[in-house]
């Protein structure tokens, strides 16, 4: 039991997995004493193929959509048994299996009050299924699913806004984190499970496959991003802002330029200037800018 | 101690005795009344249990799936959409061997919407690895839940069990019910005690992925246990006869009136009662008709279904479902039961009668009996309007 490894190497994840790392980080910052109900996605399919686990802790996996209902009959077990206080329960899923197809188990989750962590780890895309668009593909993005062409210029939505989305349940707890930044994840999570009742996290992880970068360059994509106001990084405690890490923004180009998926984009100013008006509105919105005197 | 009630409160009364330490529904008609009578007591704290209320079908699947995974019993009942909106999960609880009880209130599938009885909902996922029974009254209905949790949780088994009950028929029908007593149900059924759990005590993963050097086991598995179950029910229907006093014989068939007779109907669920007052009336005017009731329908139990059958020489199969396209679901196992067989019914004819809750009267099992002669019949529609089927749109 002491000093067992929660996260174990030899899984098969691509180099340079953001997934791989962040979820780590999460279970490591969680500890021993949790539950994981897990969605169907990258992070299942690369730790536990049978008869190998890379899980130091019980986890289970049932299906795409289902980790936030499955989670909630853990938890509802533990209580039956008397155990919940001295066990964490944590769900965790993709992007498609949070904003798409997990939306309506998450949102019952989160609506019936359940003492879980969920944790959405956002690749952009179903990068498992090879990269197709999810409703977390951000605008302008090169999928399989949304490519550039003639008439297109890739993914023409933005984001779901899933931030907004779980804020609106009333949950005591929601944040955002980045690969980049691992000792933001670390605290985020140890706090999220101090706090009783649902809590969100939703943390941007490069997938070197999928976005097209150099699979070394992981946690640089990752700070791009939070740094040109592209993934704020943001935290709420009873619906209340109570942090945000501030940024001398730079511009998106800086984001854009190091990864396959926009190379499009680059070339058409145009569609150039919609994605800086997203990182100006979330900059706005969120008040990231360092105020300097 | 006899009580007068409904079907769903029946059932409820019956899974109270059971203590299901978490329960998850999400209401359908005709399921509603079982799982609104549990919501009452765990209300008013009769029942200990967490009763959770979910968004979906799909999701009160996945949490009993969940908290059985964690070493609790569970309950979930449910009909029709909702059996198939569960369809998934379904199929994955089965593949994971959690040993959960649902209670299927069958009803007619959509479209047309229609709410009333028939077995299309469960005949729909026979194939899923889940056991299936079918109560023919509210005695039955109560009794093979306490066989049901015995069935899944047993350690060579853990399969789950559907036990299958014509909705309103049985669900919203009153009946005079022998209710056992808590005492005899503990003795019956001990706590659960699952072989694994979700336990930061005992870290282990549930749900992995296998390729195809493995998958093809675990559906032999599967395939396997299902096989030995047909020796265990027999066995712990023995042992519900010595606690409980009402014998079901094996728990997979019941032959009624077949042992000398020349025309058999092979039916489940709630007919069977139809069935029985025809054959009754047919035998006091002298003529030899019987009935094979299949109670458990997964496993099927053709060995069992041979014996009974191998020496009438006409049989009709009248069933509440079809599969469309093909034969009958019921008839296709009858059929296949006796293909080359030296002993054989001559005819194994296939009727399908009472969808979408059209009334199956004496009079619709009289004719079945009056049509099962010399010429088997591949598949017949019983009591049809012929005025709804005329070619409005013909040339």
């Amino acid at each position: 039991m002491e000093n067992r490894p929660l996260f174990k190497s030899g899984h098969t994840a691509c180099a340079g997995c953001g997934q791989a790392i962040a979820a780590r980080l999460v279970i490591e910052a969680a500890g021993e004493n949790t539950i994981i109900a897990n969605n169907t996605g990258c992070l299942e399919v690369f730790t536990t193929g049978f008869p190998e686990s890379a899980w130091g802790v019980p986890w289970i996996h049932s299906l795409f959509e289902n980790a936030a209902a499955v989670a909630s009959g853990v938890e509802a077990a533990l209580k039956y048994l008397g155990k919940k206080d001295t066990v964490n329960v944590i769900a965790q899923a993709g992007d498609g299996g949070t904003a798409d197809i997990g939306l309506q188990a998450l949102s019952g989750m989160l609506e019936r009050g359940h003492d879980v962590l969920y944790v959405c780890y956002d690749n952009e895309a179903y990068e498992n299924t090879g990269i197709q668009r999810s409703g977390l593909t951000p605008y302008g993005a090169n999928t399989t699913t949304s490519p550039p062409g003639t008439v297109s210029i890739g993914n023409i939505h933005p984001k779901k806004p899933m931030i907004d989305i779980v804020l609106a349940h009333g949950i005591p707890y929601v944040a955002t984190s980045s690969a980049g930044f691992p000792r933001d994840i670390q605290r985020k999570v140890k706090k999220a499970i101090s706090i009783k009742g649902p809590k969100y996290i939703q943390i941007h992880v490069p997938c070197p496959l999928g976005w097209r970068h150099e699979s070394g360059k992981t946690l640089d994509v990752a700070k791009l991003a939070v740094e040109t106001g592209l993934y704020p990084l943001v935290e709420y405690e009873n619906g209340v802002l109570v942090s945000k890490r501030q940024i001398v923004p730079k511009p998106v180009e800086e984001y854009l330029k190091v990864q396959g998926r926009f190379k499009h984009i680059l070339k058409n100013p145009e569609e150039l200037k919609k994605v800086q008006e997203i990182a100006n509105n979330n900059i706005e919105k969120y008040g990231l800018k360092v105020q300097t005197q | 101690m006899k009580q007068f009630l409904e079907g769903s409160r029946v059932v409820a009364e019956i899974v109270k005795l059971c203590k299901p330490g978490v329960i998850s529904a999400y209401p359908i008609t005709p399921q509603t009344h079982i799982v609104e009578e549990l919501a009452k007591m765990v209300a008013d704290g009769e029942l200990v249990s967490q009763f959770i209320n979910v968004e979906s079908e799909h999701s009160a699947a996945s949490v009993v799936l969940g908290a059985v995974a964690t070493g609790v019993r569970v309950f979930t009942a449910t009909s029709s959409q909702g059996l198939l909106l569960m369809g998934e999960v379904i199929f994955n609880i089965s593949g994971m061997r959690m040993p959960v009880v649902l209670t299927c209130a069958n009803r007619a599938i959509s479209a047309p919407i229609n709410i009333w009885n028939d077995q299309q909902d469960s005949m729909a996922l026979r194939d899923s690895g889940w056991i299936q029974i079918y109560a023919e009254n509210n005695q039955e209905a109560a009794d093979f839940h306490l066989i049901a949790y015995r069935i899944a949780e047993d350690k060579s088994v853990m399969l789950p069990v559907m036990v299958c009950m014509d909705g309103f028929i049985l669900t919203h029908g009153m009946e005079a019910i022998d209710m056992p007593e808590q005492g005899q149900v503990d003795k019956f059924l001990p706590p659960y005690n699952p072989l694994y759990k979700l336990d930061p005590a005992e870290p282990i993963s549930m749900g992995l992925l296998a390729d195809p050097g493995y998958y093809m086991e675990t559906r032999y598995a599967i395939q396997e246990t299902l096989e030995q179950t047909l020796k265990l029910i027999p066995k712990v229907a023995g042992e519900f006869s010595s606690v409980f006093g009402r014998d079901y014989k094996d728990c997979l068939v019941e032959e009624y009136k077949t042992k000398d007779a020349e025309k058999v109907i092979v039916a489940m669920g709630s007919v069977c009662g139809t069935v029985k007052e025809v054959v009754d009336g047919l035998r006091e005017k002298g003529k030899k008709v019987g009935l094979l009731k299949i109670i458990t329908f997964r496993p099927f139990p053709y060995t069992r279904v041979f014996e009974a059958l191998k020496n009438i020489p006409k049989v009709a199969v009248l069933e509440k479902a079809v599969s469309l396209g093909a034969y009958a679901p019921l008839a296709v196992e009858l059929r296949a039961c006796f293909f080359n067989k030296k002993k054989s019914p001559k005819v194994i004819s296939s009727f399908v009668a009472g969808l979408g809750g059209r009334d199956i009267t004496e009079q619709s099992i009289k004719e079945i009996f009056k049509k099962l002669n010399t010429k088997e019949i591949a598949l017949e529609f019983i009591d049809l309007k012929p005025e709804l089927i005329k070619d409005e749109y013909g040339e």
